[in-house]
């Protein structure tokens, strides 16, 4: 269990570390918190020739109040600072509320945002919690032959961002540099919930709900993601819209829950059949999407 | 200092180790590295079962940083099969195949993880780097996986001599158990498996030797819990004398059984060094524990209780099959204290037992913390659990009518132990155990209870039960202590530390018997040149065999003591106390001389020593035990069962337990503690997964899931005392009651908790996982559905 030699780039700023990526002569892998690749390093899992470590740029760390009133979280904010950051617990409770589900205290300290999104990985809490809020991420990489300027940035749904199990839209050269959360608005509730064989466990399901309600308890608009729901984060659509035009009676979420534990494609492994996952999903999405539309009542 | 009103012994001593241990001053194997230390990688088998045809290791010597890469064709006369450290009691009609492994693999692999090749590098980095560029050419046989069907005649064969898979068959028998069958009034029989897992230790296993070429001698640091017997294997398979070899176990992190194991591994990192002629270091990774130590499993059990209408048992039948894994080097430990334990603190008038050990494609099976009993307690309690609900009684009654009472003892099973001695009971407090631990749990009101969390929407329940552990077996522990010019007296013994406290249980015993405090006895264990006698730190018994050597070697230097003093005070020894390190006259504390006084005086450097005495206040003693000595205790727990989810929730968990004489409660609860918290481990969490194609699909923390902190509740705990009849100091072992009962108690407890809602839902296989519970309630809901359906239907 020790990885293989690779070298080892501390980018000072972003552009070096964009500088690295773009070499394509040697397989680099940006290195932010370290949870999944020094372990599938030190598994020999993964071999990248060289690390750019993204620790020491600070442009990456930033947490801003964005123009319309939302999140920008840089791509190296941490977990822990989703749970303590006082802006981020104030406009986006529901993060705050996922984030101490993620793995323990120390892997929360040094697992960053961006590192969890750009991983892709059906299992991890914030791909669902940030597909709820309507997240977008932001991504940079150096311009290439033929572009002008130094640097090229693009923003992409983070809904268009997971293609695949582990896979996402990022390119080789490309460095997913921030995360995006649109501003909640009035009448909002959201809630997150899930089963894990121990605390700190990967889930064997989890939801995240985030529901809107007019004055006059209708609801306007409804998102549900799943933890472990499938082969990528995913939102579940289909059940999230069965619950708009509606008041949120438990009928009503009773059968939201039944669509999405039908719609969903959990795998089986060693932890939980197919079978269990898919009660899972429908249980807690009943309890958990309950909750935000009480939220969102009051 | 001495201890008021009282002795040390009994005493919450705070631990002499802690203050090394918690600032981070203990010296473990790892901390070990002497100046051009070379570090060894093992590249092991990715596949269970197969043919080495080629192996090519040409790459890797060439690789820059390698020093050395042998495989089983350089090991010359080592490559012979390991030892067999435990052979079969002598069983009438016994069926036993010995087969241990070769150090290195040299034409057939058996199970996954095995070495084909050592690799000695610079670093460990480079090693590893090495092993990737080894190239073996394994042709893939059909592994043998499934314990079920091990010992069908169509499974291929793990070892090519043997007709079949079956390593052992067993039948130990009591009384006539079709009589009582014929006579009884509830005839049941489930089919149970019960699995266990890895040891867990935190600090896996490593070798460090040292090669002396100056002094001829071999220095060898290792995690083992038995330096002794592995320094003597060692020396044996090298050409040394046992005195050229020193073996040292220093802090080691964690035992629970596996480093009781002699491994390979422990003799080719010394001889490794003595062919390179440089320090060479191994440390396990934890990737390579969950194949390269040995671990324990799963059994297999058909059982039958017959019962009168009271409830009174009139006899057992068992029938079981037990995985050894791919060889048995530790004999039948295991399934030999399955069949004892089974019977527990209970009358059993008849018994009819019988296993088969089967040889699987799987790694070595060994003692883990509890060693067998788990199971065998799991399947008699449960037998009485479902004998109360078939004749409506309750399970605690159930138990109070077939306890062994306290007139009983000493109480002869009739069949046979793992020390080869005939299974009795010495002494125990089965009754007061039971009924303190109802009054505890509040068992009498639980019912309201149970009321009150159902109208919450909670689902609750109650488990209470039994267990008997047989401690402390032979064959004998030795000690040293001497009382050194400072005053400080030393301890020597044989036995390895692994976390047990004995730097401080040690020292009490000490302690009380010379007049000096705990803090003041520096104790010495697992360093052979330190002690060379001895057997090892397991079956829970340091503190009974090593302990009551401790207390003769400490009560022959009190004596020495008390005649140097009467001497140089010129008193009668009768008029003398030992009190705060010195000898002193009663009642005229005055008159008083230091022990480091009396140490110098023992030791004189001229002058006429009497023929026939030794020199020094020193002493040497060992104790050997005419047979195990039992301790026993009764847990209850109170568990919420979330019946959408199938997760549980432990609310309470009480152990109320006798050790015979507590040495020191702190340390004893610290045992309990831990125990419990593999007890729950294995009966909820911990799992072994092998695929299909007999690997291990979940050899890392991430997916074999050890119980955290945030996962054991706090334990209530009740120390009852009835001193064992077959040691002075009257003590019973303690390190492994605390896992044995649990997963029965588990499983009483959720029924209990469903019995409501998923009346008739049985809990026969342990591990009880969330995902083995949610079928199991999935099952009952679909029968009462069916079953309604159908009554309500139309005829």
């Amino acid at each position: 269990m020790k990885p293989p030699p690779f070298d080892y780039v501390a980018a000072a700023d972003l552009d070096e570390a964009l500088e690295a990526l773009a070499d394509a002569s040697v397989e680099t892998r940006p290195l932010a918190g370290g949870q999944s690749l020094v372990p599938m390093l030190n598994f020999r899992l993964a071999a990248p020739e060289r690390l750019v470590d993204l620790n020491g740029i600070d442009e990456l760390s930033r947490i801003e109040e964005t123009e319309d009133g939302g999140l920008h979280l840089g791509a190296m904010v941490r977990h822990r600072q989703l749970e303590r950051d006082p802006l981020i617990v104030r406009r986006t409770p529901l993060l705050a509320e996922a984030a101490p589900f993620i793995a323990h205290p120390q892997i929360r300290s040094r697992g960053t945002v961006g590192g969890s999104v750009a991983h892709a990985d059906p299992a991890a809490e914030l791909p669902a919690v940030f597909l709820t809020l309507g997240a977008r991420v932001r991504i940079a990489r150096r311009s290439r032959d033929g572009e002008s300027g130094s640097r090229a940035e693009r923003t992409l749904a983070l809904d268009d961002f997971f293609l695949g199990p582990f896979f996402s839209a990022l390119e080789p050269d490309e460095l997913l540099i921030a995360i995006e959360v649109p501003p909640s608005t009035p009448g909002e509730g959201t809630a997150f919930d899930e089963v894990a064989r121990r605390r700190g466990d990967y889930a064997l399901a989890g939801v995240a709900a985030r529901m809107r309600l007019n004055s006059g308890g209708v609801c306007e608009e409804a998102a549900i993601s799943l933890v472990n729901g499938g082969s990528t984060p995913c939102l579940m659509r289909e059940a999230a819209r069965t619950l708009v035009g509606a008041e949120p009676a438990p009928e009503a979420i009773g059968a939201a829950a039944a669509a999405c534990a039908e719609t969903s494609e959990p795998a089986a492994d060693m932890h939980a059949s197919e079978a269990y996952r898919r009660h899972l999903i429908r249980t807690l999405t009943a309890r958990v999407v309950s909750r935000a539309a009480a939220r969102a009542r009051t | 200092m001495s201890r008021a009103g009282g002795t040390w012994v009994g005493a919450r001593v705070p631990r002499n180790e802690d203050a090394r241990l918690l600032t981070g001053r203990a010296q473990f194997v790892e901390d070990v590295e002497p100046p051009g230390t070379l570090h060894v990688a093992f590249v092991r088998s990715d596949l269970p079962a197969g043919r080495l045809r080629r192996l090519d290791v040409e790459r890797a010597r060439s690789h820059p940083g390698v020093h050395a890469v042998f495989t089983a064709g350089d090991l010359g006369p080592l490559l012979h099969p390991g030892a067999m450290l435990v052979p079969p009691p002598p069983l009438e009609g016994l069926v036993f195949h010995a087969r241990t492994a070769l150090p290195l693999v040299r034409h057939r692999i058996r199970h996954q993880g095995e070495a084909l090749a050592m690799i000695v590098a610079d670093s460990r980095y480079v090693a590893e780097d090495a092993a990737q560029l080894v190239e073996a050419d394994i042709e893939p046989l059909d592994p043998v996986v499934d314990l079920g069907r091990a010992l069908d005649e169509s499974t291929p064969r793990v070892h090519e001599d043997l007709p079949s898979n079956l390593a052992a068959h067993v039948r130990q028998t009591k009384g006539d158990y079709a009589a009582a069958r014929a006579r009884a009034d509830l005839v049941l029989e489930r089919r149970f498996s019960y699995d266990r897992g890895i040891g867990g230790a935190i600090e896996n296993r490593a070798v460090v030797a040292e090669w002396d070429a100056r002094a001829d001698r071999l220095e060898v640091w290792d995690t083992t819990q038995a330096p002794i017997p592995v320094r003597n294997v060692v020396a044996a398979a090298l050409g040394l004398s046992e005195s050229q070899v020193r073996f040292i176990a220093p802090f080691v992190g964690g035992g629970f059984g596996p480093k009781i194991m002699f491994y390979a591994e422990e003799i080719l990192v010394p001889w490794a060094s003595i062919r390179l002629g440089r320090p060479v270091k191994w440390v396990e990774d934890r990737y390579e524990n969950f194949f390269a130590t040995t671990q324990e499993r799963g059994q297999l059990h058909r059982a039958e209780i017959a019962v009168t209408r009271e409830g009174r048992i009139l006899g057992v039948r068992d029938i079981f099959i037990h995985d050894s894994g791919a060889y048995d080097p530790y004999g039948l430990t295991i399934p030999i204290n399955t069949q004892c334990t089974l019977l527990g603190p209970y009358h059993v008038p008849s018994y009819e037992s019988e296993f088969r050990v089967a040889f699987t494609n799987k790694p070595i099976v060994t003692p883990v913390r509890g060693a067998g009993r788990q199971h065998g307690v799991f399947i008699m309690e449960r037998l009485l659990d479902l004998a109360a609900r078939g004749l409506g009684l309750d399970p605690v009654e159930i138990r109070r009518r077939n306890v062994i009472g306290p007139e009983e003892f000493p109480y002869n099973h009739e069949i046979m132990y793992q020390d080869f001695a005939p299974l009795r009971y010495d002494s125990g407090s089965y009754e007061e155990s039971l009924e303190e631990a109802v009054r505890l749990v509040g068992h009498e009101t639980f019912p309201r209870e149970r009321e009150r969390a159902r109208a919450d929407g909670r689902a609750v329940g109650v488990g209470v039960v039994n267990y008997v552990e047989g401690t402390g077996i032979g064959p004998y522990e030795g000690a040293r202590i001497t009382v050194e010019p400072s005053g400080t007296v030393r301890l020597a013994t044989g036995v390895g530390t692994q976390g047990q406290g004995h730097f401080t249980a040690f020292a009490q015993i000490v302690a009380d018997a010379v007049g000096v405090a705990p803090s003041d006895v520096r104790v010495v264990t697992g360093d052979t040149s330190d002690f060379h006698w001895g057997t090892g730190t397991f079956a829970s018994r340091g503190a009974v065999v090593a302990g009551n050597a401790i207390h003769a070697a400490a009560l022959s230097v009190r004596e020495k003591i008390l005649r140097h003093a009467a001497e140089a005070l010129e008193v009668d020894p009768e008029d003398l106390e030992l009190v705060n390190g010195a000898a002193r006259v009663r009642g005229a504390p005055d008159l008083s001389v230091d022990l480091g006084a009396l140490a110098v005086r023992a030791n004189p450097l001229r002058g006429a020593v009497e023929p026939g005495t030794e020199p020094g206040l020193e002493a040497t003693s060992y104790f050997g035990p005419p047979y195990g000595t039992t301790a026993n205790g009764t847990h209850a727990l109170v568990v919420a069962v979330d019946p959408e989810t199938a997760m549980v929730e432990i609310l309470r968990y009480i152990v109320v337990h006798d050790c015979g004489t507590v040495i020191n409660p702190t340390i004893v609860e610290g045992q309990i503690h831990g125990g419990v918290a593999a007890g729950i481990g294995n009966a909820f969490y911990e799992e072994l997964v092998f695929d299909e194609f007999g690997g291990t699909s979940n050899a890392s923390f991430m997916d074999y899931l050890l119980p955290t902190s945030t996962d054991v509740p706090p334990i209530e705990t009740a120390h009852l005392e009835t001193p064992s009849t077959l040691n002075p100091l009257g003590t019973k072992g303690v390190g492994e009651g605390g896992a044995i009962p649990v997963a029965a108690a588990f499983a009483q407890a959720v029924e209990d908790a469903l019995a409501d809602i998923a009346p008739g839902l049985e809990v026969l296989d342990i591990p009880l996982s969330p995902g083995r519970l949610f079928d199991l309630l999935r099952t009952r809901r679909e029968s009462r559905e069916s079953h309604a359906e159908s009554a309500g239907g139309p005829s």
